[in-house]
């Protein structure tokens, strides 16, 4: 079977005039539809540029990516990227912000326009609609954004560390938020992140990236125990939320496992960077 | 002058009757604000913070106008008195004068006019060809990167001392007027808008390629919107020079104008 997503040997480096860093190093993984993959490593490992290779914005050097088995730059359509910050237009209003990818691949009908005021109200933006960025909260804003990638409807979500800008607790929320949309409308996603527990709570299978050059350093898929119909109050997911599975026991667990393998890379890498 | 006079007759009732006009009008917009929504009246701490905002205006308005007045009146006063000589500085009475019977024969309508044309069309060029040629810069890096020694050599040449040279090449007429004037501002405009496109914020660029869009898309969707406050910045530095460059043209080849004006009244001390 064609994975939604399949991660080849793919290396990549930055050429300057003096001289190359290496950035990845044979990184293959895959993710079926559906599936929730979180890619945690040291910070500078190299993370952003992996999700650049996934969008086709950038080709890797050696390996390939496929998306439903078709190069990444040739599937652009099917791929929506959230970048770290919302980058809300301050000149258009949130509706026309959220209209913005529509608008440049030329979807912008009555028809869409229409889903598009659906979706506000369905997230909560519908009395914000008219206006401006500046005038929205945090998670007002990243919301909006979502609704800018997900007005595309792209198969498969890249989300690179879209919660760091927020601030503790709407960070929970948002990421209560976004995930359970995610899970609802049943996309693929891979989720950049330096925050294990971010990535504990969300995903179904962590990857844990070593320091520059990033290589694939561990898989761990997380198993938790489904969740009981009336606690998560949506009736077709059976996945705890991630304000629940913080909670869960088996989340300490998984954090110190992953923060082992960190661990004993980061103290590695510090030197590396010194020297 | 209405307004002068407006502005002195308010300073004159304000020591006397201050708070009360001041409350009345806070009071009018209060009104006027609570019968568009049904919200309440201002708060007593909001009505003193609109009251010290009034008087802070008008203190400020005021203080602008007496500044001129008490200006003019010095230079009078000193060419009366003859602190100055009053032939080389003339005096605000003699230039009223002046400006009366230039008036009257209706020249200085015709010479304004004349350079007021040569500024707007100048400045318009100025405006359609940098922005052209700043978004041609920003397309190609390659290009800009040829150009750019060039382009700061062509802002740094003195365009007075070229002007002689522009009357030869094309003739004792408008069109080098209107050459000289361009040639002022233009250089400087590219340079200064082609830096302001390439700050454009790279993560603004990126969101647009991520979202499917082509480099086409970037420049409407980002880069004119978000250059919007710096154009029009650039468009006012360069209406002033457009100005002194038709001046500057005006000096040396022209039968009408203010620059002519500036040359012919200087050269029979009148």
């Amino acid at each position: 079977m064609v994975h939604k997503l399949n991660v080849q040997n793919v290396s990549y480096s930055y050429h300057t005039i003096e001289g190359e860093t290496a950035a990845l190093s044979d990184i293959s993984f895959t993710a079926d539809t559906g599936e929730f993959i979180a890619v945690v490593g040291p910070s500078g490992c190299g993370k952003s540029t992996l999700l650049s290779l996934l969008s086709g914005l950038a080709r890797p050097e050696s390996g390939f990516v496929l998306i439903d088995g078709k190069p990444a730059e040739l599937a652009k359509e099917a791929i929506g990227y959230m970048l770290q910050k919302d980058h809300l237009f301050e000149w258009r209003s949130i509706l026309s912000n959220a209209a913005l990818g529509l608008e440049i691949q030329k979807r912008l009908d009555a028809d869409s326009r229409f889903r598009l005021v659906q979706m506000l109200k369905t997230y909560g933006l519908d009395q914000f609609q008219d206006k401006h960025p500046s005038q929205l909260s945090g998670g007002m804003r990243q919301r909006a954004a979502l609704i800018r990638t997900l007005a595309l409807n792209p198969d498969l979500l890249l989300l690179d560390e879209p919660f760091s800008a927020l601030d503790y607790q709407t960070r929970l929320s948002v990421c209560d938020d976004i995930s359970s949309i995610i899970r609802d409308t049943k996309k693929t996603a891979v989720l950049v992140t330096h925050d294990l527990s971010e990535a504990i709570s969300v995903a179904d299978r962590v990857i844990i990236l070593s320091s520059r050059p990033a290589s694939v350093k561990k898989i761990i898929t997380l198993s938790f125990p489904p969740a009981s119909s009336q606690s998560s109050g949506l009736e077709h997911s059976n996945v705890l939320s991630p304000m629940e599975r913080r909670n869960a026991p088996e989340f300490s667990y998984y954090f110190n496992l992953i923060w082992k393998e960190l661990k004993s890379d980061a103290s590695s890498s510090h030197y590396a960077e010194k020297s | 002058m209405p307004r002068l006079l407006i502005m002195l007759k308010n300073l004159k009732s304000k020591s006397l009757i201050k708070s009360c006009s001041v409350s009345k009008k806070a009071g009018s917009f209060c009104e006027a604000s609570s019968s568009l929504s049904e919200s309440a009246c201002l708060s007593p701490g909001q009505q003193d913070f609109l009251e010290a905002e009034l008087l802070h205006k008008h203190q400020v308005a005021i203080t602008r106008w007496m500044l001129l007045v008490l200006l003019l009146a010095l230079w009078e006063l000193a060419a009366r008195f003859s602190w100055i000589d009053s032939f080389i500085f003339s005096s605000p009475s003699m230039i009223f004068q002046c400006f009366c019977s230039m008036a009257a024969d209706k020249s200085i309508f015709l010479h304004t006019g004349v350079t007021l044309l040569e500024t707007i069309i100048s400045f318009f060029l100025v405006v359609v060809v940098s922005l052209a040629a700043a978004l041609l810069l920003w397309f190609s890096p390659t290009l800009s990167e040829i150009l750019e020694p060039y382009l700061v050599i062509l802002n740094s040449l003195p365009k007075s001392a070229m002007a002689p040279l522009l009357i030869v090449w094309l003739g004792n007429n408008t069109k080098t007027i209107i050459v000289a004037a361009i040639s002022v501002a233009l250089f400087g405009s590219v340079l200064t808008l082609h830096t302001g496109f390439s700050q454009t914020d790279p993560d603004k660029v990126k969101l647009i390629y991520s979202l499917g869009g082509k480099k086409w898309d970037v420049l409407s969707k980002v880069l004119l919107p978000s250059s919007v406050p710096l154009i029009i910045s650039n468009m006012k530095v360069n209406i002033g020079l457009c100005l002194v460059g038709v001046i500057i043209g005006e000096f040396l080849s022209s039968k009408a104008g203010l620059g002519y004006l500036i040359t012919y009244g200087s050269q029979t001390f009148s």
